[in-house]
């Protein structure tokens, strides 16, 4: 199963409809998280998805999926290596209208040399990573479960009223 | 410090979504202290009250507030108006946010009571500092980036990240 997430905020028509064409021929299941649609954005026809997940239910999906599909936030990226799931991240672009900054290009850059995470830059890349990943040629990502120590220890000293 | 015979009272505050799956990679600092998450949704709760009991960790206190971003001036009113009466309530000794919005009201109010306060910035940003980062940080007795290219001398400070 593929879980596409794009986080709450936007709408991200660009990646939603190039997922929705390659369900539609690929047989592969998908379940989209859509966030905030408005009237006119697109909604897939070859897959089900949801507006709004509640946190149980978004953990469900992401536990289910073999390979998530996202916007490059960074909810999505931390949330599919906790899980141990390769992930496609596409950036959104503040110059046609997907977020109110390019700061996701950015993110896409830093990570993209990152083990478990592939940079879908534009939707045409996107069936030839899929049909990559979903041939089992994919080695999950993997990541500590929780911040660096020295970033801990930084705010250890701050609690303990030790300066920084 | 916290007055002698009680526990040192953190409030960790982000908004939802990728903020806060930021804040909870933090957990292991607060450790021992007397806890109170703050976000912008609901269901989250049950999350982070099973994960600090999967460590051995006292139930961390739970508290919401409304969700707004910059744009919604009436929401961000209401917002600031929880947080006011959060922060009054709990009298965190300290205060530690990943943004956005109801970080920097928390920041500033826990600042005003006498808190000790951090801002770490997303790591969404790397190459450039948040808009609300940008405000919250000088009031922080910590401002951090995640990224060493965004620190500069002043702040903010570069001391690691969440992944």
């Amino acid at each position: 199963m593929i879980f596409l997430t794009i986080g709450t905020q936007e709408p991200f028509d660009r990646l939603v409809s190039a997922l929705d064409q390659w369900a539609a021929t690929s047989g592969v299941p998908v379940f989209g998280q859509l966030g905030a649609l408005k009237a006119e954005s697109y909604r897939p026809q070859h897959f089900p998805f949801a507006d709004f997940m509640d946190a149980a239910a978004y953990e469900e999906k992401l536990r289910a999926a073999d390979v998530v599909v996202a916007h490059a936030g960074m909810g999505s990226i931390i949330s599919a290596l906790t899980h141990a799931k390769p992930i496609i991240i596409m950036p959104r672009r503040a110059s046609l209208g997907e977020h109110r900054n390019e700061h996701q290009l950015a993110t896409a850059e830093r990570f993209r040399s990152r083990s478990g995470v592939w940079v879908a830059d534009e939707p045409s890349a996107l069936p030839a990573l899929l049909a990559q990943l979903l041939s089992g040629n994919a080695a999950a990502g993997s990541i500590a479960p929780f911040a660096s120590d020295s970033l801990l220890d930084a705010l250890r000293g701050l609690i303990r009223g030790v300066a920084a | 410090m916290a007055a002698a015979g009680r526990l040192t009272k953190v409030m960790a505050v982000a908004s939802g979504g990728g903020h806060w799956v930021q804040l909870n990679r933090l957990a292991p600092a607060w450790d021992g202290c007397e806890v109170h998450f703050v976000t912008t949704s609901a269901d989250q709760e049950a999350g982070v009250v099973a994960r600090a009991a999967a460590r051995g960790q006292p139930r961390p206190h739970f508290h919401i507030c409304t969700d707004a971003n910059r744009w919604q001036k009436l929401r961000l009113l209401k917002q600031a108006l929880e947080l006011v009466v959060i922060v009054l309530k709990v009298r965190p000794d300290v205060l530690i946010t990943t943004g956005a919005a109801p970080g920097y009201f928390a920041l500033r109010l826990a600042k005003l009571t006498g808190a000790r306060t951090c801002w770490l910035d997303s790591i969404a940003n790397a190459q450039e500092l948040s808009l609300s980062g940008a405000k919250a940080g000088p009031h922080a007795d910590l401002f951090l980036t995640q990224w060493p290219e965004v620190a500069k001398p002043g702040g903010p400070q570069f001391k690691g990240a969440v992944l």
